[in-house]
């Protein structure tokens, strides 16, 4: 695989790609963190609702995964950009916990995260901040404890 | 357990899910890439590598579209009821910016793509996120009661 060249078409389409998501984050409810919550309150009033948003999603690529890859390429580019690692590590498994503890404590994962920054308010701020934090301090763990870790590559 | 929903709530969430979907067709069929919210933009924080513009663009375009339906719906569609204080939020950013990195994805790249992809790796994956929140959020009722 040769090195990746971008291109500014790549960017703009990238650019619209995500202004669709995040409109279909906060029609789908995602964007309120009370309500993710909710989801996730199985002992408590659970709110099953937001598993729709999943539902909905797969509905549509499920579909379209498996018509586009049987394209040559892309439309803007001459490779595929697809993960194909198929390894089940301690850091698959560990990485998910904490992330979905931290998605249990303030009801945001890091798409809705970053749409609910349009709103001004302290708490995604915060919340957005703490998350580049924390990417931050694992690119540092990856750097000097990663290569010790159960299940380095 | 007791179960408390409504039908227009499940409408909006399948509609925003189908939304969703076709944003991360486009994204497979023109850039040729699954849409990982949490590896979009956490790989830009390497400024060494090659594909920073791209990242940045999506991240805005994500900003974006909360800016649009803002002004089209209001604030309701962004209102948090919890409680959670800075600090909790603070622990919680930290753990979702650590950890998604640490299992190279998050509810889009693994819940959504890898899923529909039939990847076994993101199937571990989303066990495993929800299965935390659930004890999470099960936990904290248990411990502090209330929401």
């Amino acid at each position: 695989m040769s090195k990746y060249q971008e291109k500014l078409s790549h960017v703009l389409a990238a650019a619209v790609v995500g202004l669709i998501f995040g409109v279909g984050l906060v029609i789908s409810g995602m964007t309120q963190p009370g309500k993710v919550i909710g989801f996730l309150d199985l002992t408590g009033d659970w709110n099953p609702a937001l598993a729709f948003v999943m539902g909905g999603a797969l509905l549509i690529s499920t579909f379209t995964y498996p018509l586009i890859r049987r394209l040559e390429h892309p439309l803007l580019d001459q490779q595929w950009h697809v993960p194909t690692s198929r390894l089940i590590t301690p850091r698959l498994v560990l990485g998910s916990v904490l992330f979905g503890a931290g998605w249990g404590l303030a009801g945001y994962c890091p798409g809705p995260a970053i749409t609910s920054l349009a709103t001004f308010t302290a708490k995604p701020a915060i919340f957005v901040l703490a998350m580049l934090a924390g990417m931050f301090a694992y690119h540092a763990f990856e750097k000097f404890i990663g290569p010790r870790f159960p299940g380095s590559k | 357990m007791n179960v408390v929903w409504d039908l227009n709530e499940v409408m909006m969430a399948a509609i925003g899910g189908v939304i969703i979907g076709v944003a991360v067709s486009l994204m497979l069929l023109w850039n040729g890439r699954v849409t990982g919210i949490s590896g979009i933009i956490g790989h830009s924080l390497k400024l060494t590598r090659g594909d920073w513009y791209w990242r940045v663009a999506f991240t805005l375009g994500l900003f974006l579209g909360g800016v649009v339906m803002l002004a089209l719906s209001g604030p309701e569609r962004f209102i948090d009821t919890t409680d959670a204080d800075m600090g909790t939020t603070i622990i919680a950013g930290l753990l979702v910016g650590f950890g998604t990195l640490m299992g190279s994805g998050c509810t889009s790249g693994h819940g959504v793509c890898g899923l529909s992809r039939f990847s076994p790796r993101s199937l571990v994956a989303t066990l495993s996120f929800m299965a935390s929140g659930f004890v999470l959020v099960a936990v904290v009722r248990a411990w502090f009661g209330g929401n």
